[in-house]
Order: structure tokens, then C-alpha cells, then sequence
């Protein structure tokens, strides 16, 4: 006969606030094999877990029922306390009458009956566990940061330091991420490329980081420890080994019209570049889509000039498989077009622009060395209006969260224009001005008292062109709704930070859960904030959700923290909860037929064929085997099994029956 | 040719101030082999006041409609007049979105309501047979026009599905399709004032003196609308519109209808072009230049 303890917590109000507790503690005494029920407000504070461990001891209990929260939360805290109180991890069951009852039920006795069933069918289940081993793998220490923005640069120099080597693959010509692109940054106005570019070279230098630039990950198989990354580098068409960066090829290049990604098509560059004179690595690259050989298959100007004969029109990609054992995913954001505003000329104006080409336009190392002139002719504008929340918390025609570094970037824009136009006036149009963070609200106050720039509270409606001059038209909610007109030679749009456009199919070929924005998805939002729900994957930076860069600092060195502990250990534990396929004594061997519909249905690979022999090494079977490493315990090969071969520990056959005829 | 048939809502406007859009919508229609079928019984769709006193009323009106015209057998309903068409689509709108307003006007008219007809405006119903203008035209519509749509008929987006809200070019499209020229302009979408036509005229002709500056300076030879509102604001109140400019506007606003019917070669007459404040008529074109001997 059993003896199981039932633990059941009132969550503070979360749960006895829609449960009745007593009630359940006390239908719990009754269920068949519980010898001791006990509620309490907080089970897994420390007295209550001392609580669950004590009565394991004293009661002689051999399973244990938590009934509190979701195990996604505290599974991991109450196996602990169990095993600590001398019993089998995995003989400790959770029922969850949070997530599942009083969160989503209101108060009433449908309500407690409810959490007394999801008890009762725990209590079932514990009876049929079975004591289970953690399954142990070795961690291969050498992690893949994905993405070369300041976000990949922290955290692959934080896990490099503490000792790993790094693989940092960024998918363009050099790593930088659109912080390079910036001018200065808030709140201290300090040199955007000043502080980052020492960084890039400490990348490049660093013994214990490989640069995979212009290279995409193709394919990661496998699980936590023991990746397997296969690595598209991309043919840059150099010998990179050869190359001295000395820029004649981009020089000589006849063709030169092509729009600059680097300074947001406000320069024309060669169709063999270096993205910007600062790049890392400052090797070049040739656009295979408007280089002239490779559209008329005459020219190799760059072939013939180069001093180093670095130039290789024949390479190819190479593809490359490296073994990892944990995976940093800091691949950043994108803004919004702004040609999808339709209200604010839907990009048909060319002195509309948005807050990146204005970076550009602030930048030393832009097209206008840091002068104010406007894109279309040139000319310094006398009056710039900025737009806050252009796209931004938009649930009609954008999107509904708050983007989060505009009211930043937009004082700080506005207060470069003042610093660089004596006479001008910039004019912020906004919602709110959210300005929480060190020394932020200040930045603002800044930016309104002692630089001048004005503020309206108001949305702008439209803009449009009259006389060749732009007219903002817009509402100032502060002076009574008053309708404003300003005319402006200059409109800066604050667009709303977006995933990366192939986010999804990333999220998809890592099998990381992403959000309805395609921003990948945190463990927990509160306590999991750097891990992904899949094991040994872990985030840094925007591609969570919009981030500015300190936090991204902050959050790349929290993800390295967690790649670093991961690889201190020199071993990993896997939970045991995986599909077994039975064995039996000759002449039957296993139930298995051999079938392999299994196999098929695995989403994982993980089903393996093994020949079962005789002495004289005769195959008398062929029967499935799961490798218990790559085996996620989804227990789709479970239900696929003809002959109930296959069973998958902690959650059997028998065990999910007896739940369900416990109703 | 197949006759295409539609359920028509004529509205008040159709009937009263705007019956030179009614004219040459039947004249259009008939060219066009467009059954207009009047939605016997119908009644007033609420407008501009209704949906500023009960919101239960200005969803009920427009349903009452759009089931007679359901009884009547009409899959789909055009409502020449913007207001008219925007109370259709948007009661029709909330009738699929909100299962407690769906309810609650069913329990008012008692009766289920199943699915309703399609609401059209009259954009869209000559986008439907677009293809059957150009080979009608008989005399190509050679001026250079700006089609301005005004408010209702676009907006809101998730009510008329519009894609192009804040710039929507389905009108440039049929000014196109008869030959005619139309501007890249600002103000396509701007508000003229609508009913403050009747209550606060000034306000009326501060607003439209706005869009007909901007016409006349992108040189546009007419205005063309969809909308008895706009043109009543910006034909009717050309005065105080005018007066607002300190200088006299002159260029006549058409209704899409009466364009494609001139493109079409109908009577003026037919058309109702004789109905208009502002007369129509279009600057003489420059002779060709003489054929080289």
C-alpha cells in the first residue's frame, strides 16, 4: 500500500482566493493510499518546503503530490525538496490548481471540485511511479553566438573570457550590428563607433573566438551539450588570407551607383566594398548581383588591380559542421519601412526619413561628415519635426507595443540638430515620453530646457508637400486639441522596432518559441529571462523584444553567465523522461515488431534500428531502440506503436489510464 | 453582356440634393448593363445622427435594410452615398464582429439574422465591371482631374477594407480607364466639413477652401467625388469657400458617375450636369499643332 503525502498551497491569494483549500486538503485524506494531506500559504517558501521534507521523513511517505502551481515553475524546486527528503525525484508529482483551476475559473464549489480531481489524478499517477535516474551527457565547451551586433560581441567576448571558445557567425560582411551605424548614444552623448569599434577588434583578436562573417547558420541539430551547427560561409570571392584591405579594388570598381547599406542608401558604394572603413573584418566583398563579371561576364577590373592577387572569382560557399554545446541568439531588430506610413507620404518624400538615416546624417563617419543637410537637396534645415511612435503602439495600422528606444533616440536626435543648427528648431510630436532608466528623464529635461527643442503632445495626422515645403499637420493635445500646422524642412520618423525579417524561419530551424511579433520567446518572463524554452539556447538583445544598448549589454552578459555555468560542469543531467521500447526474454525479445512507424513519426531522429543476435552473431530480431540523448519525450512514437512496445517513463501507458479512469 | 444586379439604397441625398448623381448613376448602370434593383420598403440608414444618439438604433437601421434587401433576394447592396454606405458596412461590420450587438438587434427587429448582403459603394461596384467601360468609351474624358475621396468611403479600414486608407487610388483608377489624367495631391482623404454644410457653413468653407486650393494649384480642371456630401460642400459652397480663398475658384466637381457618362457619351441632360452651382465646364484645349507640309 502507498503512502503519499499531498501538499497543497494557497499560492497567497492566487489560489485560495478561488479555491477552497480546506476543502481539498481534507477530500485529499480521503483519497486511497494518502496518509497525510497538510495546505499551507506559501509550499515552496522555506518553511514550507522544510515541511513537505519533514513529513516525508516522518510520515515513512514514498510519493508526494504538490498541488500549487504549474510544474513548468516549480517542478524542478519541489523534486529537489523530495529527494532531499529521502525519496525518488521523480516520485514527486505536481498538480496544478493555479494555471489551470483558480486562474482561469472563478470562486465556487465547480471550482474546488475541479482542483480535487487534478489532486486525485496526481495521487493515481504517483502510485505508479517508478524511480527514475537522471540520464548524464558529456557538454561539449565551445558555444555559437548568432549575430555580430553589440549584442554577439558581449556575450561572445564574456564566454571567450571565461575560458570557451565562441563561434560568432554574423551574416553580414562585418560585425558591428546597427550600432556602428549610430552617431552618439543616450543619455551621455558619448561616440557610438568610439566605444564599439575597440570591441570589434577585441572580437577579432581574441584566441578563443572564430569570425564566421558573412556566413549563415543553415541547420542545427541535436540538444543542450551537444550541438551539431552546420555554418554557410558565404563566398566573398577574396582570399581573405591574401587580402591586406588596402581598398583599391573598391576604388577601381566601375560600377559605383549602388545605394550604402551601411549609410541607409544616403551614399552610393562599389559593387566590390567594405561596408564602412572601420569594418571587422576589413576584407571586402563582392555583390554578386551588381557586379558587372558577374552580369556580363566581362570586366575583373578588381582581379587586375589587386597588389595581392586576392581577388578569387571562382570560390564557392563552403559549408562547414562544427560541434557546440550551447547557442547565444543575438541577431537584433529591424525598423519599419517607412514607406509603410501612408499618412506621412508613404516614403515619396525624400526629406522624410526615418531615425536611422538621421544617424547617418548625425554621424562623423556619414555621407555628410556629420553636417545637417537634408537628403533631397542638400540644404540645412531650419526646422526638423520629429515623429514619435511612427508605427509604435499602433494596434490599427502598426504594432501594439511600445517600442521602447525612440523617446531616447528621439531626444537625443533632436538635441544633435540643436547642437549643430544654431538657430534651428526642432519639434517633438509625442505621445508619452517614457524615459525610464538611469539618468534618462534627465537626458529629456535636457533636451526641452537648455537645448530648446519643443514638444507637442499630439498625434500628426499628416504630411504632406506644398510650395516644395513639407507641412506637418498634426493635433496639440495640451493646448485644448487645438489643430497645429508647421512647416518643416526636414520630418524624422521614430519607426517601430521589428523582428528581423527572417526571425521566423530562424525560430523555426532552432525550434525556439517566438512571440505573434516573431520576437523569440523568453523561458519566463520574469526569472527565465535569457534562456529559450529549448535547453542550451539562450538570447541576447532585440531579438527578444526592443532593447537599448545598455540593457542589450546587460542581457548578452546575463546569456554568457548562463553558457559559462553551463559549461562548468563537466557533465550535463537530462531528465529521464523518455520513450523507452520494451525488452523481454527469449524467444520474444521485445513486443516491438520491427514495424518503424515509430521512426517515421519521431520529430527528433531519435528512434534507432538494433539487431538483436545469437551467439554466432545470427540476427534473430530487428527492433526499435531510442537513443536516450536525442530523445525529447514527446511520446508521439508512444501513441504510433502497434503493439504497445513503447512506453514513455513518467508519464506510462498505465499511468495516464489510471489518471483518467480516477474521474 | 450579363446584367450585373445590385440591391440600390438611394438614401435621402439620392432623392433630394444629390439627384444629378442618381441620374447619372441610372444613366451609368444602364449603359453598363447594371441592374439596379431598389430595396423595396427601405428605410432611412440614421447618418450622421444616429449614431451619435443610440448606438443600438444606428446599428438596427442599416440591418433593417440590408434584410429587406436579403428578402429581396439581392446578394449584394451598392449605397451611392457615402454616409449611407459607411452605416451599412459598419452595422454590417459589427453584426459579424459582435455576437452581444448581433443579439441585441435581433431581439429588436425579431429576427435571426444569418449572413447579410455584401455592402458596396459605388466605387466598387464600377470597379466590379471595370472591364466593360473601356470598350464603351466613345469619347475619351482628356482632362486632368483630382479624385478626391473624401472621408466615409475609405474609412475605417477594418470596416471597408480599403488597403490604401490614407491614400486610396481605386477613383484614379476609373478616371484612368476613360482617359483621363488625375494629380498626385494632398488632401484625397482630408474631412470637407460634411454636415456642417447646413450648421456651420464657415466651418465648411475653411476646409474645403483647402482641398480646392491644392486642386487649383496642381492644376486640376475638376474635382471628382463619389460622395453627395463632398460635392454638395465643395460645389454648393463654393461661395464661402471663395470668400475664404479672397480669390474665385471656378473648376466644376463631377461626380465619378457623371465622368465615366461624359466618357461614355450620354446627354449631359442624362447626367445631370445642368444641376451643378459651379457650371461644368473645362478650359479649351490648344489646337494640335498644324501637320507639317
Amino acid at each position: 500500500m502507498s503512502r503519499i503525502g499531498v501538499f497543497i498551497c494557497h499560492c497567497g491569494e492566487n489560489i485560495a482566493g478561488t479555491v477552497d483549500v480546506a476543502a481539498v486538503t481534507k477530500a485529499a485524506l480521503d483519497m486511497p493510499g494518502v496518509v497525510h494531506a497538510v495546505d499551507y500559504k506559501y509550499m515552496c517558501s522555506d518553511p514550507g518546503q522544510t515541511m513537505l521534507k519533514d513529513a516525508i521523513v516522518e510520515k515513512k511517505l514514498d510519493g508526494v503530490v504538490v498541488a500549487a502551481c504549474s510544474p513548468r515553475m516549480h517542478e524542478p524546486t519541489f523534486r529537489r525538496t523530495a529527494e532531499e527528503g529521502g525519496i525518488n525525484p521523480y516520485q514527486c508529482e505536481m498538480a496544478n490548481i493555479r494555471e489551470h483551476c483558480s486562474w482561469v475559473h472563478e470562486k465556487g464549489a465547480a471550482t474546488t471540485a475541479k482542483a480535487i480531481d487534478l489532486v486525485r489524478f496526481q495521487v493515481e499517477k504517483v502510485k505508479r511511479d517508478h524511480p527514475l535516474v537522471p540520464i548524464r551527457v558529456p557538454i561539449t565547451k565551445k558555444a555559437l553566438v548568432l549575430g555580430g551586433g553589440i549584442a554577439g560581441i558581449q556575450a561572445a567576448l564574456d564566454i571567450a573570457n571565461a575560458g570557451s571558445p565562441v563561434l560568432l557567425v554574423e551574416k553580414s560582411p562585418s560585425i558591428g550590428g546597427h550600432m556602428s551605424q549610430l552617431s552618439e548614444t543616450f543619455p551621455t552623448l558619448d561616440c557610438s563607433q568610439c566605444i564599439l569599434t575597440p570591441r570589434m577588434v577585441e572580437v577579432a583578436r581574441h584566441p578563443l573566438i572564430t569570425l564566421y562573417t558573412y556566413s549563415e547558420l543553415e541547420k542545427l541539430d541535436g540538444f543542450i551539450g551537444n550541438f551539431k551547427a552546420t555554418i554557410r560561409k558565404k563566398a566573398r570571392k577574396i582570399d581573405e588570407k591574401l587580402c591586406n584591405g588596402c581598398g583599391v579594388c573598391q576604388q577601381k570598381c566601375p560600377v559605383k551607383k549602388i545605394p550604402d547599406e551601411f549609410n541607409e542608401g544616403l551614399s552610393n558604394r562599389a559593387a566590390i566594398y567594405v561596408p564602412f572603413p572601420q569594418a571587422v573584418p576589413n576584407k571586402p566583398v563582392i555583390d554578386l548581383a551588381n557586379c558587372t563579371y558577374y552580369k556580363t561576364g566581362k570586366c575583373k577590373a578588381c582581379e587586375k588591380l589587386c597588389p595581392t592577387k586576392a581577388i578569387r572569382f571562382d570560390q564557392e560557399d563552403q559549408i562547414e559542421v562544427h560541434d557546440v554545446g550551447a547557442v547565444v541568439l543575438a541577431t537584433g531588430f529591424k525598423t519599419m519601412p517607412v514607406n509603410n506610413f501612408s499618412e506621412y507620404g508613404y516614403g515619396k518624400y525624400k526629406d522624410v526619413i526615418d531615425g536611422m538615416k538621421f544617424e547617418r546624417l548625425a554621424s562623423a563617419s556619414g555621407p555628410t561628415g556629420g553636417a545637417m543637410k537634408r537628403p533631397s537637396d542638400g540644404k540645412t534645415p531650419q526646422h526638423v519635426v520629429f515623429i514619435a511612435c511612427a508605427g509604435s503602439r499602433d494596434r490599427l495600422k502598426g504594432v501594439p507595443y511600445c517600442s521602447k528606444i525612440c523617446c531616447m533616440y528621439t531626444a537625443k536626435h533632436a538635441m544633435l540638430y540643436q547642437h549643430k543648427v544654431h538657430g534651428g528648431q526642432a519639434t517633438v510630436f509625442y505621445m508619452d515620453v517614457r524615459a525610464a532608466g538611469k539618468n534618462y528623464d534627465e537626458f529629456v529635461r535636457r533636451a526641452v530646457e537648455e537645448d530648446g527643442v519643443k514638444y507637442v503632445r499630439g498625434r500628426v495626422s499628416r504630411v504632406y508637400e506644398d510650395d516644395g515645403q513639407l507641412v506637418v499637420k498634426g493635433v496639440d493635445t495640451l493646448l485644448g486639441a487645438e489643430p497645429v500646422e508647421i512647416r518643416a524642412d526636414m520630418v524624422v520618423l521614430a519607426t517601430a522596432v521589428q523582428a528581423q525579417n527572417d526571425a521566423e524561419e530562424l525560430a523555426q530551424t532552432l525550434h525556439v518559441a517566438y512571440d505573434p511579433y516573431k520576437f523569440f520567446a523568453e523561458a519566463h518572463p520574469k526569472l527565465r529571462p535569457v534562456e529559450t524554452n529549448t535547453a542550451g539556447i539562450f538570447l541576447a538583445g532585440a531579438c527578444q523584444a526592443p532593447r537599448d544598448i545598455p540593457e542589450t549589454v546587460a542581457q548578452a552578459s546575463g546569456a554568457a553567465v548562463k553558457v559559462a555555468g553551463l559549461f562548468s560542469q563537466p557533465e550535463l543531467t537530462r531528465e529521464p523522461i523518455i520513450a523507452v521500447v520494451d525488452r523481454q526474454p527469449p524467444p520474444v525479445f521485445s513486443h516491438c515488431v520491427g514495424c518503424f512507424l515509430c521512426k517515421a513519426a519521431c520529430p527528433y531522429q531519435a528512434i534507432e534500428e538494433e539487431q538483436i543476435k545469437n551467439r554466432n552473431g545470427d540476427v534473430l530480431k530487428v527492433v526499435a531502440r531510442v537513443n536516450p540523448g536525442l530523445c525529447q519525450g514527446c511520446g508521439t512514437c508512444v501513441s504510433t506503436c502497434r503493439t504497445k512496445a513503447i512506453d514513455l517513463q513518467g508519464f506510462s501507458n498505465e499511468q495516464v489510464f489510471a489518471e483518467l479512469m480516477s474521474i | 453582356m450579363t446584367d450585373v444586379r445590385v440591391g440600390y439604397y438611394p438614401g435621402c441625398s439620392l432623392q433630394g440634393s444629390s439627384r444629378d448623381f442618381a441620374e447619372s448613376l441610372h444613366a451609368v448602370a444602364k449603359a453598363l448593363s447594371i441592374d439596379l434593383v431598389e430595396i423595396p420598403e427601405w428605410n432611412c440608414c440614421g447618418a450622421s445622427s444616429g449614431h451619435m444618439l443610440d448606438h443600438l438604433l444606428s446599428v438596427a437601421l442599416p440591418v433593417n435594410v440590408l434584410l429587406k434587401a436579403k428578402k429581396a433576394g439581392l446578394p449584394q447592396v451598392m449605397a451611392p452615398c457615402a454616409a449611407c454606405y459607411n452605416r451599412l458596412a459598419t452595422a454590417s461590420h459589427e453584426i459579424a464582429t459582435s455576437p452581444a450587438t448581433k443579439a441585441q438587434v435581433e431581439s429588436v427587429l425579431q429576427t435571426s439574422i444569418d449572413k447579410l448582403p455584401r455592402v458596396l459603394n459605388v466605387i466598387e461596384l464600377l470597379a466590379q465591371v471595370s472591364e466593360r467601360i473601356a470598350p464603351k468609351v466613345t469619347k475619351k474624358f482628356e482632362q486632368t482631374v483630382a479624385c478626391y475621396y473624401g472621408c466615409l468611403l475609405v474609412r475605417p479600414a477594418k470596416v471597408t477594407g480599403f488597403d490604401r486608407t490614407e491614400d486610396p487610388v481605386e477613383m484614379d483608377k476609373l478616371v484612368a480607364a476613360v482617359g483621363g489624367k488625375t494629380i498626385d495631391w494632398n488632401f484625397k482623404t482630408e474631412c470637407c466639413g460634411a454636415s456642417f454644410s447646413i450648421s456651420r457653413s464657415s466651418v465648411v468653407g475653411r476646409l474645403g477652401a483647402r482641398i480646392m486650393q491644392d486642386a487649383v494649384k496642381r492644376q486640376a480642371e475638376a474635382i471628382v467625388v463619389a460622395c453627395p456630401m463632398c460635392h454638395s460642400n465643395l460645389d454648393l459652397r463654393r461661395g464661402e469657400i471663395n470668400q475664404q480663398l479672397e480669390h474665385k475658384t471656378d473648376i466644376p466637381v463631377l461626380f465619378i458617375t457623371q465622368v465615366i457618362g461624359l466618357a461614355l457619351g450620354l446627354p449631359k441632360k442624362k447626367l445631370g450636369l445642368g444641376r451643378h452651382f459651379v457650371p461644368v465646364k473645362f478650359p479649351p484645349r490648344p489646337l494640335a499643332p498644324p501637320a507639317v507640309q
